[in-house]
């Protein structure tokens, strides 16, 4: 009988480096991030001894008890303690601790050493530790601990091999896996004054912290500075996105250009054609136009992860979250909601108080994420004037603007009225703790962007590009009888369950090529693009005006009106089914996610109502 | 002397926990604070008060910065360290 390879979790207070850790052992890639509460969910990888025995390797949620007061925190005490059904009891554990503050870290590490498990303690940052002026004696813990202690620096693969090595011999003499003790029963402030007892003596020298954390601190949490620079920050960022974006956006767009004329010219016309060209090429050219702006968003969302400001912009926050019953903790979700509702989502297991959870959860889909871009560009640029309205301020980045804003007043007001009916509960408290600042590391960011940019691609690959194919099919048959001089888009299939999705939009100002886009732009937002690109390409009956673009096509058959309420549907409406499966995931039912599709879809509707017909009534 | 409590007292200046209300926190509120350090005779500093109108606070126990909103705050008692 072959045995299962050993179980191996990482396990530690949150940031201490465990992914930083997991990731320079298996070569992964998980997501690491300077504050608390990165990951969220297990990891799981494979590592070889030394004597070249294969080991699971888990990375943990960080924790700072076995005691769980958030879902995460959950998902660590189950994997520790055996508890989730599927789950072995790991062999071993690694214990990582961050050596600038042993004197928290080391009290859950006692914990965990007090289940009676074979234990590595991975002495974690020492460079930062050195860096604030502490050196630290690894023998004096090992003796104090009574387990093996390996002085590590994860972020620069330093002390792997005697942590692989101390492993080895850990699993090694592991009696067969012990019974878990339960938990420990020693009271929190014995073990925390155990802990800062072995910290002291664990001491080698120790001279005063350099201040200019603090200097910065001063000028980021400053009451009047601090909430400046961050709104600075997000409108820097924001404008960024639309800006730096040009260049590399127009010469991708000129390559897809490019390719469609060269297989325009050197195919034989017909359906095959047809698909590539006016499906595939500009459905998913359309999308991929996008990665440098949205490439530019995660440059600017990794470096606040990574630096450590994070957690400083929800302290700032926290203010203005508690006016709606939230915390500033629930920032960090929202703001990663920017990029993409589904990770936002999840990200929300941080939070403890489940009401307050179910809140954030609810409202994250009003975040601005980037798949909407698409959309909101396209019909901008199409039927808002690009004037100037202010120096530096033009009309249409000032209808973008004002569109990011529309949803997160939208979340507020959501937030609010959520707070006060269905997700009712005493307001939850803000608690935190703030990481050091770090430069973010260079090659973090490169891995980071570069795994979004296959993300995205793929994305574009497969959901959206099979999406514009089926349309494009349902778009295309059953042909109009010759010299009918019916409209081939209104004939087809998709052109009559288009009609009678008219039916029901109509009274909001939409017609008859938005009607068609709802359908296919819930798979992806995206999609909405591609499908009106889509609509008119096979429209296009007219040959002569085939290289007609997309947005020139826009402006003569849309009305402002309708342009209009068709970005407000876009704020509000919950067009992404990934995001609603999260939902489904993360509340464990099918009731919070159609609460939420029901809201937000009424709020569309009605949003998206008033915006035409006010526009109506004021005459654009 | 007056006893002062977290939320109140000057910034920058050490202090040492004197007593913890610990009655007047939510449970999970209380085992966090306990989880984040804190406890009676714990050394504390407040280093910055966020806005103006009761945002939280940021002080500092042991190596670690914690940030905690003004209401715990206010049950966390201090006393002074001479000097
Ligand atoms: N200087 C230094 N930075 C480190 C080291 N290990 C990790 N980091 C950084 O510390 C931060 C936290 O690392 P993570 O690996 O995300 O921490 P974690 O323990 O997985 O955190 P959670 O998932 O939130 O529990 C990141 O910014 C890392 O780049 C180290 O040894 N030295
Ligand atoms: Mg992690």
């Amino acid at each position: 009988m072959t045995q299962a390879a050993p179980l191996v979790a990482l396990v530690g207070n949150p940031n201490a480096g465990k992914s930083a850790l997991f990731n320079a052992l298996t070569g992964a890639r998980q997501k690491v991030g300077n504050y608390p509460g990165v990951t969220v969910e297990r990891h799981s990888g494979r590592i070889a001894l030394e004597d070249g025995r294969p080991v699971e390797l888990v990375d943990l949620p960080g924790a700072y008890s076995l005691d769980p007061s958030s879902p995460d925190e959950r998902v660590t005490r189950d994997v520790v303690t055996g508890r989730s059904s599927f789950e072995r009891v790991p062999d071993a554990m690694v214990v990582v601790v961050d050596a600038a503050n042993l004197d928290n870290h080391l009290r859950f590490a006692l914990q965990l050493i007090a289940l009676g498990r074979p234990v590595v303690v991975a002495l974690n940052m020492v460079d930062l530790a050195e860096r604030d002026g502490l050196v630290l004696d690894p023998a004096v813990l090992a003796r104090e601990l009574g387990v093996p202690v390996v002085p590590t620096v994860a972020v620069r693969k330093r002390g792997l091999d005697d942590l692989r090595h101390q492993l080895t011999a850990a699993l090694g003499a592991a009696p067969p896996p012990a019974p878990v003790q339960d938990q420990p029963d020693e009271p929190l402030s014995t073990l925390q004054r155990r802990a800062r007892a072995i910290a002291k003596a664990a001491i080698v020298s120790e001279t005063p912290a350099r201040r200019w954390a603090h200097w910065l601190d001063a000028v980021a949490l400053h009451p009047v500075v601090g909430p400046l620079l961050l709104v600075s920050l997000l409108f820097v960022m924001f404008q960024a996105v639309f800006t730096w974006a040009t260049v590399p956006a127009d010469m991708i767009d000129a390559g897809f250009k490019a390719l469609e004329g060269w297989i325009a010219s050197h195919a034989p016309d017909g359906f095959l054609r047809s698909l590539v060209t006016d499906g595939l090429i500009a459905g998913v050219g359309a999308v991929i136009v996008f990665l440098p702006q949205i490439l530019i968003l995660f440059l600017f969302i990794l470096v606040l992860e990574s630096s450590g400001y994070m957690v400083r912009a929800a302290f700032l926050m926290d203010r203005l979250m508690a006016t709606v019953g939230l915390s500033g903790r629930a920032f960090i979700p929202l703001l990663s909601s920017f990029a993409c509702a589904v990770p936002g989502i999840m990200a929300t297991r941080t939070i403890e108080d489940e009401k307050d959870r179910l809140t954030t959860i609810l409202i994250a889909p009003l975040m601005t994420c980037s798949a909407r871009w698409p959309v909101y560009t396209l019909i901008i640029g199409a039927m808002i004037p690009n004037t100037p309205v202010l120096p530096f301020v033009r009309l249409q980045g000032l209808v973008m603007f004002g569109l990011l804003i529309i949803g997160i007043a939208g979340a507020y007001v959501a937030a609010l009225v959520l707070r006060r009916t269905v997700t009712k509960g005493a307001s939850s408290g803000f608690m935190m703790e703030m990481p050091k600042y770090q430069w973010p590391r260079i090659q973090d960011i490169a891995i980071g962007l570069w795994s979004r940019a296959l993300i995205f691609l793929k994305r574009a690959g497969t959901i959206i590009a099979a999406t514009t194919v089926v349309l494009w099919l349902l778009l295309s048959f059953p042909k109009p009888p010759e010299g009918s001089g019916i409209s081939p888009v209104d004939y087809s299939i998709a052109g009559r369950i288009g009609r009678g999705i008219e039916v029901v939009v109509k009274p909001i100002g939409f017609n008859r090529d938005i009607a068609l886009a709802l359908l296919p732009a819930m798979a992806a937002r995206e999609v909405a693009v591609s499908a009106i690109g889509t609509v008119y390409a096979i429209d296009n009956t007219d040959g002569a005006a085939g290289q007609e673009a997309l947005s020139d096509r826009l402006r003569g058959r849309w009305s402002l009106p309708t342009a209009l309420a068709f970005l407000m549907w876009f704020v509000f409406a919950p067009q992404c089914i990934s995001t609603i499966a999260v939902t489904r995931r993360e509340t464990n039912g099918w009731k919070w996610p159609l609460f939420m599709v029901g809201y937000l879809f009424a709020a569309a509707y009605i949003m998206a109502g008033i915006t035409y017909w006010l526009a109506v009534a004021v005459g654009l | 002397m007056a006893s002062d409590c977290l939320a109140t007292f000057p910034r920058r200046r050490n202090a040492t926990v004197s007593t913890i209300d610990w009655t007047r926190l939510a449970p999970p509120e209380a085992r966090r604070l306990r989880e984040l350090g804190f406890d009676e005779g714990v050394e504390v500093q407040v280093l910055h008060r966020a806005t103006l109108g009761g945002g939280p606070i940021a002080c500092r126990i042991g190596r670690m910065t914690v940030a905690l909103r003004r209401a715990v705050a206010a049950s966390i008692h201090v006393a002074p360290i001479a000097g």
